[in-house]
């Protein structure tokens, strides 16, 4: 655990961090201050994370990313004033950076140009957690790779919101944190490791608990079968969806599985949202994925492991642990 | 998704929004986003310093603005094309009526003390409008649905009462910090800078004495003619910390089996060759602060307050001070306020904004708590504790506002069957954050949504109408304008479009007792009404004349209950009260709450009913003797 700097908050940092101090204290928010984030491709779920992270008071925040910003972006993303859409050239990244900077003065939020596989590997030593917005399956893993080969742990998550669904994966590596499992309990130090998602997903889906989240199985095929098909994540419409189902009913025998009319009808609703993400979701997994990464930069509080679901249809947002 | 509403029904659905503070920042944002387009917004507040760590669509620029009115201009700047109207007002106010909360499809809470969700609670049941009710306190957080006859109301399960802590704990024998805190704030600031006219619970039973010696008492702690402040602070010191524990240890049968407090006298602090450098304070007073912090018109924001500890050098907030330095910040906010606050002696009450008053209540709690072994505390947490500060964070109140508009949505959908009650939980459970449950049908006993009589026990011949009025009718029963009828007759009525005469008529008959009421005397076995017009809240109560109350327990000479009071065959008598399980208690909570008070209540589907009432109970204590 990274030793939290002796001194004092200044004056402002005190008064504007008061509320969550009394939740995470002082070495916590120390240690926040000297958290640098970065985060990859901007949409709905990544505005909610990024507003919660400045707002709680990270050392840096950079947006990565070169798409123009447009009336689309700006569907979901309250990061996008409207008097920016018709100023072309601007990125999305820049100006969502503008808007979320603007919230928290003692943050330093900043644009990254280019694309994070073309980058030098070293690029990655300056930050402490890599976020991945919307994005294929194949460019999950590389990042995350990218991460795990780095001499200091850069964390890496990984989130999306379609339509009425919301998925994230974590891979911190390790952690050392401080819990209290109940009020009256002492506070003590634990340590946890986590998989990548590599690892995580080469688990056979019957070896799982009998109760896992219909939702870890229908994310699988819809990815898989987007990487098949060679589209972009997103991109499925409803006339995929038989298709969709026939590929699915497969990949659920090679594991030992068979279709059930839960994963069917999350198939159906994924392809149908295209790329539309309903607020709400964003709102809450960018909450959920925003107090994990805090709490893994403050060493505070029990990190999840290593999926997290939200299906609006049940309301039921539910932890899966998936590792060999 | 089909138990969502669709697109035409979110754009003509009108939303009123309760509350554009922690959640309701959170939820103006989303509600915009999933494509609503007409929406109020109410909110009395004014933005804060401490709200820009979560209420992101204020900034530092905005301190002291309505935050109503910024939340909605804030929110245009990404949705310009929406419909929203900011009320900056008390949702209390007369003008937000039955007739106004009928133009809208749905309510959501997001609102911080209960006075108002009560309010809102009946106004929507008058209005039959579905009320959506929401609140956080750190990482947890619940979301409510309330369909009037469908499932509960808002008031059908009581709620839990606020932490209290016998009297005689507080005065005679703390043993924890938070009894030293209370202390504090209650009896040395109350005594030195408050109205002293105002009895306190405290003050009566603290003494015990005949009357000359509490007269003497309480001119104790006035400053003496031609007497200067330093040796005033002095003077009171030694009285609180010092002359008062020595006089409660001449009781020594209190403390055969607990630990004996040490007297604190200023002579044995300080060594020999030191002494309390009142100059050098001074000194620094001059040069830094002079301006701006003194007057009426303190400022709102954190510049340079008027500070003892800014003058001592003591600059971590989150540090625990030595005894010593507790013993120089009493004496110089002492001499603060008497010097440069002089105007506002005698009528301040404890503010937790006001800096000066937290640091002498901390200083004077850390005191005592040295004297009775219990451990000091930083100044951060006992603003907290003394200012009964809600812990708050973004991300919570974000889930919360999520989960608040997917209820929003099913409401104005097809299938309100689908409607939950959500909890945000800490740490999981069965692999849930996020649990949803099914909601309780309402309480047919619930004197609000089912109109189920209450009783008054209450002595007739001693009790006023106007603390009916005020401690039945408004404290207990949350009525905002209350009107009390005995059959045709209007006993009192209240609110702001009462004629002169008729109002000069009730006044002259508050301080009248129940049972020289005219026309008809309030006597056991009547039948009073209850009445809020505004909220159309009506409840009917059976009046049972009783002579013995318990002091401890009763003081105000009444006890409201529901019709099992009728019934209930043993007399109270006031010497059972020993063994009742309450002391009389010290009400901690009576200083503003802050935003998104958690309403965790009530709740058993999940086995959380147990856990989370017994985060507001004292473990069980040892019953004392006051």
């Amino acid at each position: 655990m990274a030793e939290p700097t002796s001194e004092v908050l200044t004056e402002q940092e005190a008064a504007v961090y008061d509320r969550q101090i009394r939740v995470w204290g002082v070495d916590a928010q120390r240690r926040l201050s000297k958290a640098r984030v970065l985060v990859v491709g901007i949409h709905g779920v990544i505005a909610e994370t990024c507003k919660n992270l400045v707002l709680a008071g990270i050392g840096s925040l950079t947006l990565m990313g070169d798409t123009p910003v447009t009336l689309d972006a700006a569907a979901s993303n309250f990061l996008i004033y409207v008097d920016e859409i018709q100023n072309q050239g601007k990125s999305v990244a820049q100006v969502c950076a503008d808007a979320v900077g603007d919230y928290n003065p003692m943050v330093r939020v900043q644009v990254q140009q280019g694309n994070i596989l073309e980058k030098p590997v070293e690029f990655l030593d300056d930050y402490d957690v890599v976020i991945l917005g919307r994005s294929s399956l194949s460019l999950k893993k590389k990042v995350n790779a990218l991460c795990r080969s780095r001499p200091q742990r850069v964390a890496f998550y990984a989130v999306d919101v379609r339509g009425c669904c919301g998925i994230s994966f974590i891979d911190f590596q390790t952690c050392t944190y401080k819990s209290q499992k109940k009020d009256d309990d002492k506070e003590l130090e634990y340590s946890k490791k986590s998989c990548s998602l590599e690892d995580s997903l080469s688990v056979r889906w019957d070896s799982l608990p009998k109760r896992a989240s219909k939702l870890f199985f229908a994310t699988r095929i819809v990815e898989e079968f987007e990487q098949k098909e060679d589209r972009q994540p997103g991109q499925l419409t409803s006339s995929d969806v038989p298709a969709l189902i026939a590929f699915g009913t497969e990949l659920l025998q090679e594991q030992g599985m068979t279709m059930v009319p839960v994963i069917e009808s999350l198939l159906k609703k994924i392809a149908e949202a295209g790329s539309f993400e309903l607020s709400p979701v964003c709102a809450i997994l960018g909450g959920v994925l925003g107090q994990e990464v805090l709490k893994l930069l403050s060493c505070k509080g029990e990190p999840i492991q290593n999926f997290f679901f939200f299906d609006a249809s049940d309301g039921k947002g539910m932890i899966e642990e998936v590792t060999p | 998704m089909s138990a969502m509403a669709d697109k035409e029904a979110i754009e003509n659905a009108r939303v009123l929004m309760v509350g554009a503070g922690g959640i309701g920042c959170e939820l103006l944002k989303t509600l915009v986003l999933t494509g609503f387009k007409h929406i109020h917004v109410i909110d009395m507040d004014a933005i804060e310093v401490s709200n820009l760590n979560r209420q992101f669509l204020f900034r530092k620029r905005h301190v002291g603005q309505s935050k109503a009115q910024v939340a909605r201009e804030a929110v245009l700047r990404f949705r310009p094309d929406v419909d929203i109207v900011a009320h900056h007002a008390n949702v209390k106010s007369p003008q937000f009526n039955v007739e106004y909360f009928q133009q809208f499809n749905l309510v959501l809470n997001g609102l911080d003390n209960l006075d108002a969700r009560r309010h809102v609670n009946r106004l929507c049941l008058a209005a039959d409008v579905p009320l959506v009710e929401s609140g956080t306190t750190g990482y947890l957080g619940q979301v409510t649905v309330h369909m009037k006859g469908r499932t509960e109301c808002y008031e059908c399960q009581p709620k839990p009462a606020p932490k209290t802590y016998p009297v005689c704990t507080i005065t005679s024998t703390p043993s924890k910090p938070v009894h030293c805190i209370v202390w504090a704030k209650d009896l040395p600031f109350l005594k030195l800078f408050g109205d002293k006219s105002l009895s306190n619970d405290l003050d009566i039973r603290s003494s015990g004495a005949d009357s000359a010696a509490e007269q003497e008492e309480a001119s104790f702690f006035d400053l003496q003619d031609g007497e200067s402040s330093k040796a005033y602070a002095t003077r009171v010191f030694d009285r609180l910390f010092g002359e008062n524990i020595d006089i409660a240890l001449k009781n020594e049968g209190a403390w055969k089996e607990r630990r004996k407090p040490t007297p604190v006298y200023l002579a044995n602090i300080w060594s020999s060759e030191e002494k309390y450098d009142e100059n050098g304070a001074d000194h620094g007073y001059e040069n830094g602060h002079e301006n701006g912090s003194a007057n009426e018109d303190k400022p709102k924001d954190v510049r340079a307050p008027l500070s003892a500890t800014a003058l001592l050098g003591l600059k971590n907030p989150q540090e625990i001070w030595s005894v010593k330095d507790n013993a120089r910040v009493f004496l110089e906010t002492v001499r603060l306020f008497l010097e440069k606050r002089k105007e506002e002696i005698g009528s301040l009450t404890f503010d937790k904004d006001d800096q000066l008053a937290v640091e002498f209540v901390t200083a004077a709690a850390n005191l005592r708590a040295s004297s009775f072994g219990i451990p000091m505390q930083t100044m951060f947490d006992v603003k907290g504790i003394a200012g009964n500060i809600i812990h708050a964070i973004a991300t919570t109140n974000a889930i919360i506002a999520g989960l608040i508009v997917l209820e929003a949505l099913k409401l104005l959908g097809k299938d309100r069957g689908a409607c939950r009650m959500t909890y945000c939980l800490e740490h999981a459970s069965r692999k849930l954050l996020l649990m949803p449950c099914e909601m309780d049908v309402p309480n047919p006993k619930c004197y609000v949504c089912s109109q189920t009589p209450l009783v008054l026990e209450v002595n007739t011949k001693t009790v006023t109408l106007r603390d009916v009025v005020e401690k039945i009718a408004r404290k207990k029963l949350a009525a905002s304008f209350p009107t009390i009828m005995q059959g045709y007759n209007v006993l009192c009525e209240t609110g702001d479009d009462i004629d002169k005469h008729s109002a000069a008529i009730y006044e002259a008959k508050l301080d009248t007792k129940l049972d020289a009421l005219t026309p008809v005397p309030i006597v056991n076995g009547v039948e009073i009404t209850i009445e809020d017009l505004q909220q159309e809240f009506s409840c009917i109560v059976h009046v049972k004349h009783r002579d013995e109350f318990s002091e401890e327990e009763e003081a105000d000479q009444m006890r409201l209950g529901g019709l099992e009071l009728l019934t209930a065959t043993a007399p109270v008598d006031s010497k059972e009260t020993d063994a009742a399980p309450k002391a009389t208690s010290v009400d901690v909570q009576t200083a503003s709450l802050d935003e998104d008070l958690v309403m965790l209540d009530g709740q058993n589907a999940v086995g959380m009913k147990r856990k989370l009432e017994e985060e507001g109970q004292e473990p069980t204590q040892k019953r004392l003797k006051t």
